[in-house]
């Protein structure tokens, strides 16, 4: 590709990326605390118990709040994809909005029919109805979460399609293997439950607050042990699932998992990175950057990515420059190869439209048999240094995200210790810990979205299709100004939720 | 069942069900006229609260059947939406703007220590009424005017020269705000019109959705007086945009060749070749108008029913004629053959018929929207009800 507008890339990249991550602020509280919020309104069905109404209805509250501002937000990336992304919507638009629409058929119809009835229909619904309708809230956000999560897993693992040369796009030739593409599925899971999490934590943080307080206690004790639970759930299936996830990025975008661990040279029996610090610069390889402190776990790494201690775990080394004896190509042949295909299905429109079937065909050959490799071919002539994603980034992300989810486990569980044995409300140190997990949680959840995709940069379509051929024809300055417009919106949005939850919470169960 | 349906057939169907999520979606915009109401109609805060807690416990329906028309063009006419989008980058982006701003104001208006003031959400509310009704009209009417892009596939494998192997262009720097003032078939005028009347139409159903919903005797007596003025501009620009568009030159296809072509009348033919939908196109605006009328002569309160019905009749008929009858139904002005039509456009037969199952799930959809809606509205809004709810706007 003789000429790539590195700042259209880039500036769509980040408009894209500052959607997402301000959109991810809001999603996880209302992916579990509706959750939370129909079980505390089960008991309440259950027990007839009115302070159980009063606890439900406060949570009510709360989420209300952040609802809004993640369906604001929402919006937005849907149609970005169009907008900013247009060669993609092409590309891929045959299987990738297929999800979408779904999504919005299936679940934010449930999600928006019942949110009427949850929050406006206490005296017009029967109790029944009503906890129906919670219930009907969650699972209406979490199947949007679902689909959303099927056509991400799907872009990191392209699966169930099969390049169309006459329409010049993907198609989908089965939607059971894109419904159930092992990536989407795990995606799902850990994505979900990691959420949860988050809810979690916010409830249990602002409980804490309650009981530091001495304020509300019946509601912070009674919230604190319906989100521990929910919350120690949410963390087994999360580290299962990120587990799985690990192993499914290691199979499919090993570049990915070479940048999560910052492993540059591939070894076997590789050791997993605890923890570590950059710092070491070579100064004949200047993007090069070795840790200036680590802690190692040997053989972990190639157990967890293989299943098997004495495995060989590809680093970036390897991928960019190939590895003949564990028989991996290297870019620069990836690259030729996807340049052949490129031209082969040049070759073959051409061919087709000045009626030479026999030339179609036998480019037809040639483009099949380097598909695998077409989205390289767009960097051909560019050094393939370029395929490299952000390591550093995905390394501290990696390892924050990790970290932060053992905490979070921990914490649940002392919780759950303490207010059973009836000695949290006392223990001012640990209600301060949970109290300041709450921004933890949002780091964490946001540092998971940037291991994603950041480190399975450049590609928007794994091998298929890199960032620089999926955008659309504008010119930058119409990026840049809708950057800084959404961005001036969505921080004064966020600072005015901020200032009314703060407000409503300090209420407690007033109204 | 889907299965057996032809690949042609496939793309009429989900051109027919674009056609009523843009239909239902033209409706509920009655969310956004009522918001341009709000000072009109209510002069003081407490009567305000009452407009603002009948609309808001609506809006989520407009919000997501725009999510939804998105989703279901991007699922089965994909290239329209990279097209598009992509392209009238600044009429989608300023509509998204429109929503960002109104999703939150419901909520965040009336609570205590919101950063921006009321008056600010009120505002937003607003701009949100008339930039989503008077920009969305506009849009669907370039749908029969036509814009200047550009579509060549071809593009993808060219990574040769000074451009980016992008398949679609748009030609105009303007990017989409160009269509009010396209001199060309006087196609400003045409966009202007059809934008304006939505923006009328919505503001009539809102006032004819609050006299079904509220019970403030003041509101609906300053309601009776808004409804002549705003259904009369709405009649008003509306008979001028659809008188116009009969005798307009439009983009036909030429079924054996797929070569896109002017045709005079083009849309007027489309109607008469097309007798379903011209039956549901004057049944649609008869009914618009028998709302209008009970409402404003019989002092009935279910003008809504009638003229929401007649809304989504006409539009939905509306969007059959511009796309069906081997017409282009999102036209290029600056290259004829880049014309997107339900033929060229659209995803694979395959992901139609997946999406054909799927699209059966919209009758339920309907039905548990009927039940909460039948539910929510049993009885009207009143003032004391909104004091004594705590989670009011």
């Amino acid at each position: 590709m003789e000429h790539i507008d590195w700042s259209l890339v880039n500036w769509s990249r980040a408009q894209f990326a500052l959607t997402a991550m301000y959109h991810w602020l809001f999603v996880p509280i209302t992916l579990g605390i509706t959750f939370i919020i129909a079980i505390m309104e089960t008991i309440y069905v259950k027990t007839n118990n009115p302070k159980w109404k009063e606890i439900t209805q406060f949570w009510m509250g709360v989420f209300a709040i952040n609802f809004a501002i993640g369906v604001a937000t929402g919006i937005i990336l849907e149609f970005e994809f169009g907008t900013n992304w247009s060669n993609y919507s092409w590309f891929v638009g045959d299987i990738f909005g297929a999800p979408l629409a779904i999504e919005g058929i299936m679940a934010f119809f449930m999600e928006s029919t019942f949110i009427a009835i949850m929050f406006f229909g206490w005296n017009k619904v029967s109790k029944k109805t009503h906890l129906i309708s919670s219930w009907l809230v969650a699972v209406g956000s979490n199947l949007s979460a679902l689909w959303i999560l099927v056509a991400n897993g799907w872009m990191q693992n392209p699966v169930g399609m099969t390049f169309n040369p006459d329409t010049m796009r993907n198609e989908m030739t089965n939607f059971w293997e894109v419904l159930f593409n092992p990536f989407a599925i795990n995606k799902f899971l850990h994505t979900i439950m990691s959420s949860y999490i988050v809810a979690a934590v916010f409830v249990v943080g602002i409980s804490a607050w309650f009981l530091l307080k001495k304020r509300e206690q019946y509601l912070a004790k009674r919230s604190i042990i319906v989100a521990s639970i929910f919350g120690i759930f949410a963390s087994i299936v999360t580290i299962a699932s990120g587990d799985e996830s690990a192993r499914a990025v290691a199979k499919h975008q090993p570049m990915k998992f070479a940048a999560m661990e910052g492993l540059y040279d591939g070894q076997q029996n590789a050791p997993l990175v605890a923890l570590g610090f950059f710092g070491t610069k070579d100064p004949k390889m200047p993007n090069r950057e070795e840790f200036a402190f680590e802690l190692r776990i040997p053989n972990v790494l190639s157990y967890l990515a293989f299943m098997d201690a004495d495995a060989f775990v590809p680093g970036i080394r390897d991928l960019v420059h190939g590895n003949e004896e564990h028989q991996i190509m290297p870019y620069k042949d990836r690259i030729a190869k996807g340049k052949i295909a490129i031209d082969a299905l040049a070759a073959y429109k051409q061919a087709k439209k000045n009626g030479d079937e026999e030339a179609a065909s036998s480019q037809l050959q040639i483009f099949k048999a380097n598909f695998k490799h077409f989205g390289y071919g767009y960097y051909f002539g560019k050094d393939p240094h370029l395929l490299i994603p952000n390591v550093k980034l995905s390394f501290y992300s990696f390892h924050i995200m990790v970290v932060l989810g053992v905490h979070f486990l921990v914490l649940f569980t002392l919780l759950l210790y303490f207010i059973f044995k009836k000695k949290l409300p006392n223990m001012r140190w640990l209600l301060w810990v949970t109290l300041w997990t709450i921004p933890l949680a949002f780091v964490a959840t946001e540092t998971g979205w940037v291991v994603a995709e950041v480190g399975r940069q450049p590609w928007v379509i794994q091998d298929l299709m890199p960032n620089i051929a999926a955008v659309s024809q504008i010119d930058t300055y119409n990026v840049q100004i809708t950057f800084f417009l959404f961005f001036a919106v969505f921080t004064a949005l966020l600072i005015a939720e901020i200032k009314i939850m703060l407000t409503q919470i300090k209420k407690g169960t007033q109204h | 069942m889907f299965e057996k349906l032809n690949y042609i057939a496939l793309q009429h169907y989900w051109w027919a069900i674009i056609a009523l999520l843009g239909a239902l979606l033209v409706f509920l915009l009655f969310v956004q006229g009522g918001q341009t109401l709000l000072y009109t109609l209510g002069k003081n805060d407490k009567e305000r609260s009452l407009l603002v807690n009948a609309l808001g416990r609506k809006w989520e329906f407009t919000f997501t059947t725009l999510v939804t028309f998105g989703g279901a063009f991007f699922a089965a006419f994909p290239l329209f939406y990279s097209t598009s989008f992509g392209g009238a980058y600044w009429v989608w982006m300023l509509i998204l703007f429109a929503f960002i701003i109104q999703a939150v104001s419901y909520e965040f208006r009336t609570k205590a220590n919101n950063f921006l003031g009321k008056r600010t959400y009120e505002v937003f509310l607003y701009i949100n009424g008339i930039l989503a009704t008077v920009l969305l009209g506009a849009a669907v009417s370039t749908f029969f005017t036509g814009s200047q892009f550009s579509v060549d596939k071809i593009n993808l494998v060219r990574l040769s020269g000074d451009k980016m192997p992008i398949i679609s262009a748009w030609e105009t720097p303007f990017h989409g705000l160009e269509a009010v003032w396209t001199l060309e078939n006087l196609a400003f005028l045409q966009n202007i019109a059809l934008g304006l009347a939505i923006f009328f139409l919505a503001r009539t159903l809102a006032i004819l959705y609050f006299q079904k919903s509220i019970d403030h005797s003041e509101i609906i007596k300053r309601s009776k007086r808004q409804l002549k003025i705003d259904s009369s501009l709405f009649l008003l620009f509306f008979l001028f945009w659809m008188i116009r568009l009969l005798f307009l030159k439009g983009f036909a296809v030429n079924p054996n060749t797929q070569e896109i072509f002017l045709q005079s009348n083009k849309y007027a033919i489309n109607l008469i070749e097309l007798p379903v939908v011209f039956v549901l196109f004057l049944v649609g605006v008869v009914m618009v108008l028998w709302g209008l009328f009970i409402s404003i002569f019989k002092n009935s309160d279910n003008g809504i029913w009638y003229s929401g019905i007649g809304t989504v009749m006409t539009v939905f008929s509306l969007f059959l004629i511009a796309g069906y009858n081997n017409t282009a139904y999102y036209p290029s002005t600056f290259d004829l053959q880049s014309s997107l039509t339900i033929g060229n456009s659209s995803s694979s037969k395959f992901t139609l018929m997946v999406m054909g199952y799927v699209s059966l799930l919209v009758p339920i959809v309907l039905s548990y929207i009927i039940f909460a809606w039948r539910k929510m509205d049993a009885s009207k809004i009143t003032s004391k009800e909104i004091e004594s709810d705590h989670h009011a706007y």
